[in-house]
């Protein structure tokens, strides 16, 4: 008897206040939207292959690549680690039968499909040529595409994961376990709490701007039409208020995702918790200060860009912190590489040059030339896609047995994650070359000289597609003719693995008490030690 | 391998306290789900906070730039409606908190008869604000449905402004005043709906509460939409001194 059995039906599934079916209805549908993105990012590179602009019409190439930000931010990325892994895990880490509200948790998944078929919705019938950025006044008065739908879809998004975030706080603090202290609790939680900080008080920000896009759209006049006097600019401010705190809203559950693979498959305690769990709240707070680095061209006044730009550097030193601590949890430790610990050792390099890379866009001088071209779009995909998807793949890879009771096929995925890290790195490493010559984004076609590093991107993303769809193949495989997991396959310590594979509806037998902080293998040996006298 | 139970040592499984019939499952103690939620109404406030904080940094910025015509555009709002609408929600604030009193000591008529008078109190708010919005479509105070800038050109032709002895505005300040308006509707707007909302919950507390739902030990519901209640309040006393009292007489 576990959660997936105890009911049965599709009624069972759609009412549902289980947090881990919840999970796995967010795990299909994200999986669903990150394939329709990724389609879209495919005729992105297709349409480049050329110098012309010859696969599809200019204008169907700006649908193109905005249909493909706004999907894979809005409808992967946000929701992708915190959704489904931190909403199966969080409670079981602390040793909580469910999340506080369940049925906002099932609301959030309700919202997040509504929004997700409006989104699609605006697709089909004429799509939307802004950018994931709908950018005043040109969204609010000189495009004819659907720009009030898509906005109202990313608002009803917005709230599906505001109610997310609120229910992983309110959980946090009022569900831990007896004895579970909060420097106790696994640095997966620690990410998600700062997450969630960001989610709760960033997406209304968002919210409110896309409302007032919306108004000034349906009324021909708005704070945001320099025509009438309004400012253009306030937008980009409260866009921004949401989208950059978003980008760490996007990373820092990948982050959390990596201290616990990294710490099992080192059989070593995270170096430095303390540091690692305060700098994730450091990224939240500082994350907030930073939003106008993204305006360094815009007109934005001279000390604004100093202050925004020595922010911008103080944000790195939390990010470092987390990296060098990682770096130090493997020394000397007893490695082994499991795919989960492939993937995040590609998380490690990858973010490490997309964060560096950002370093470069914080410095302003050097962020004028780069911005709008290519490098942009490179240092992006490095933190969100080496970064964040690689720590998604990771962290899947890494509780699939836990969630589903299976084994994952080890060899062919371990194949996967390298194919992954090479076609990642063929698709964008080149893009930062790009950049640097001055190829802007956005554009469907191109000068002849940048073809042959188009090229090469192209073809590094074909390889990345085949890194994607292999995991896909193997593990629906494995829900079948996977070895039986057992409880606790990595022999890992977190409280997740303390019970049985996949776990009951209530996840544990009876409430744990922690005596110990979450890292401490030799607590799990004393158990194991416990339990063979006790066998004999 | 044991596949069975956990091997995280146990809670002592022995202590079994009374459950009440309302404490959800995934709950150790009641205790912990009133905390939880009120904590989680207390953060869906703060989002709330957020939401409007970006309406009220518009308004700042454009207030900043174009005061003249906030000023004089200030003087088409009637202050005798704005006054009494405060006086309106202030009471309904009043009236719920003695609703929550009501649950929380068990009186299930005072239940229903307060969250009645907030009803009603919540119905007034919206009729006055309606007649206040008939007003401005009359006098074409509607941004983007044919604004007229007339009052503000030539306020001699405006009876409402004769009190103020407002200079014309400039053409290109006058024009400004359509930003106000717009700030105006989409404000207060916005609190309307929060309003409506909240007038809706409270149509199906009623009905809950005569069916004796709150008075039995069970009040967070009530109290976390007293806090609800009382936020959309206090959003209003920011509304009425930042749109129809401050610089007015200038």
């Amino acid at each position: 008897m576990n959660y997936l059995s105890k009911e049965n039906g599709l009624l069972s599934w759609l009412l549902t206040g289980d947090h881990k079916r919840i999970a796995i209805l967010y795990l299909i549908s994200i999986s669903f939207f990150f394939f329709i993105g990724g389609a879209l990012a495919g005729l992105i590179r297709l349409e480049l292959l050329t110098p012309q602009s010859d696969l599809m019409a200019t204008d169907t190439y700006n649908k193109v690549f905005s249909m493909h930000g706004i999907i894979m931010i809005f409808f992967f990325l946000v929701p992708s680690v915190p959704a489904t892994l931190g909403n199966f895990f969080i409670p079981m880490m602390l040793g909580a039968k469910d999340l506080a509200l369940p049925k906002i948790n099932l609301l959030s998944w309700y919202l997040y499909i509504a929004a997700g078929i409006l989104a699609l919705y605006a697709m089909i019938t004429g799509g939307v040529d802004t950018g994931w950025t709908f950018t005043t006044p040109l969204s609010t008065h000189y495009v004819n595409t659907n720009v009030i739908t898509t906005g109202i879809a990313i608002f009803i998004a917005g709230f599906s994961s505001i109610f997310t975030g609120l229910n992983f706080i309110v959980t946090i603090h009022k569900m831990r376990a007896p004895g579970m202290t909060w420097f106790r609790m696994p640095l997966f939680v620690w990410a998600h709490y700062a997450t969630s900080i960001l989610m709760v008080l960033g997406t209304p920000v968002l919210a409110i701007a896309l409302v007032l896009v919306v108004l000034e759209r349906t009324v021909g006049i708005g704070v945001f039409d320099p025509a009438k006097g309004g400012d253009p600019l306030l937008f980009q401010h409260l866009f921004w208020f949401y989208s950059h705190p978003a980008v760490y809203i996007m990373i820092l559950p990948g982050m959390g995702v990596i201290n616990e693979v990294i710490s099992t498959f080192s059989r070593k305690r995270v170096f430095g918790y303390t540091a690692v769990a305060f700098s994730s709240v450091a990224i939240a707070v500082f994350g907030f200060f930073v939003w106008a680095h993204h305006m360094f061209i815009m007109g934005i006044s001279n000390y604004s860009v100093l202050v925004f730009s020595l922010l911008t550097m103080l944000v790195a030193v939390p990010s470092a912190i987390k990296i060098f601590n990682w770096a130090f949890t493997l020394y000397k430790g007893s490695i082994t590489f499991e795919t989960p610990m492939i993937y995040s050792f590609g998380f490690m390099g990858l973010f490490t040059i997309g964060g560096l890379t950002g370093v470069f866009l914080g410095t302003s001088g050097t962020d004028i030339h780069l911005t709008e071209t290519y490098f942009i779009v490179a240092h992006f995909h490095f933190v969100m896609v080496g970064g964040m998807l690689m720590a998604f793949l990771a962290g899947l890879h890494f509780w699939w047995p836990k969630m589903t009771g299976r084994m994952y096929p080890e060899k062919i995925s371990q194949f996967a994650a390298v194919v992954t890290f090479i076609g990642f790195n063929f698709t964008f490493f080149p893009q930062f070359i790009l950049g640097m010559l001055g190829m802007p984004r956005r554009y469907a076609s191109y000068p002849q000289e940048f073809q042959v590093l188009n090229v090469f991107s192209t073809a590094g993303a074909t390889i990345l597609g085949v890194g994607y769809l292999l995991p896909v193949l193997y593990l629906t495989w494995s829900l079948k003719y996977g070895e039986i997991a057992g409880s606790n396959p990595w022999q890992a310590t977190g409280l997740e693995w303390q019970t049985q594979s996949p776990p009951l509806t209530e996840n544990f037998v009876e409430i744990p008490i922690m005596d110990h902080e979450v890292y401490d293998y030799e607590w799990l040996e004393r158990q194991k030690e416990k339990e063979v006298a006790s066998v004999r | 391998m044991s596949d069975s139970s956990t091997i995280v040592q146990g809670a002592t499984a022995a202590v079994h306290h009374e459950h009440p019939p309302y404490q959800r499952h995934h709950f150790e103690t009641i205790g912990q789900q009133n905390d939880a939620t009120n904590f989680a109404m207390w953060l869906f406030l703060l989002t709330e906070i957020m939401f409007f904080g970006g309406l009220f940094m518009a308004y700042l910025i454009l207030r900043n730039w174009y005061y003249p015509a906030f000023v004089a555009a200030s003087h088409q709002l009637n202050i005798g409606w704005g006054s009494a609408n405060t006086a309106v929600l202030i009471s309904s604030s009043f009236t719920m908190a003695m609703g929550v009193w009501c649950a929380e000591t068990r009186r299930k008529s005072g239940l229903v008869l307060a969250l009645v008078a907030t009803f009603l109190l919540g119905l007034v708010f919206l009729g006055i604000k309606s007649i206040e919005y008939t007003e401005k479509i009359e006098k074409h105070h509607v941004p983007g449905f044919h604004y007229s800038v007339k009052s503000f050109v030539d306020p001699a032709s405006d009876p409402d402004v004769a009190e103020y002895h407002d200079k014309p505005l400039a053409p290109d300040m006058a024009q400004k005043t359509e930003l106000y308006f717009f700030l105006y509707f989409a404000m207060t707007g916005m609190h309307a709906l929060h309003m409506i909302i909240g007038i809706a919950i409270l149509g199906f507390l009623i009905v809950r509460a005569s069916a004796g739902a709150y008075t039995t030990g069970h009040v967070t519901f009530v109290e976390n939409f007293g806090l609800y209640w009382h936020f959309v309040d206090i959003v209003w006393i920011f509304l009425f001194p930042l749109l129809y009292l401050i610089s007015r007489h200038q």
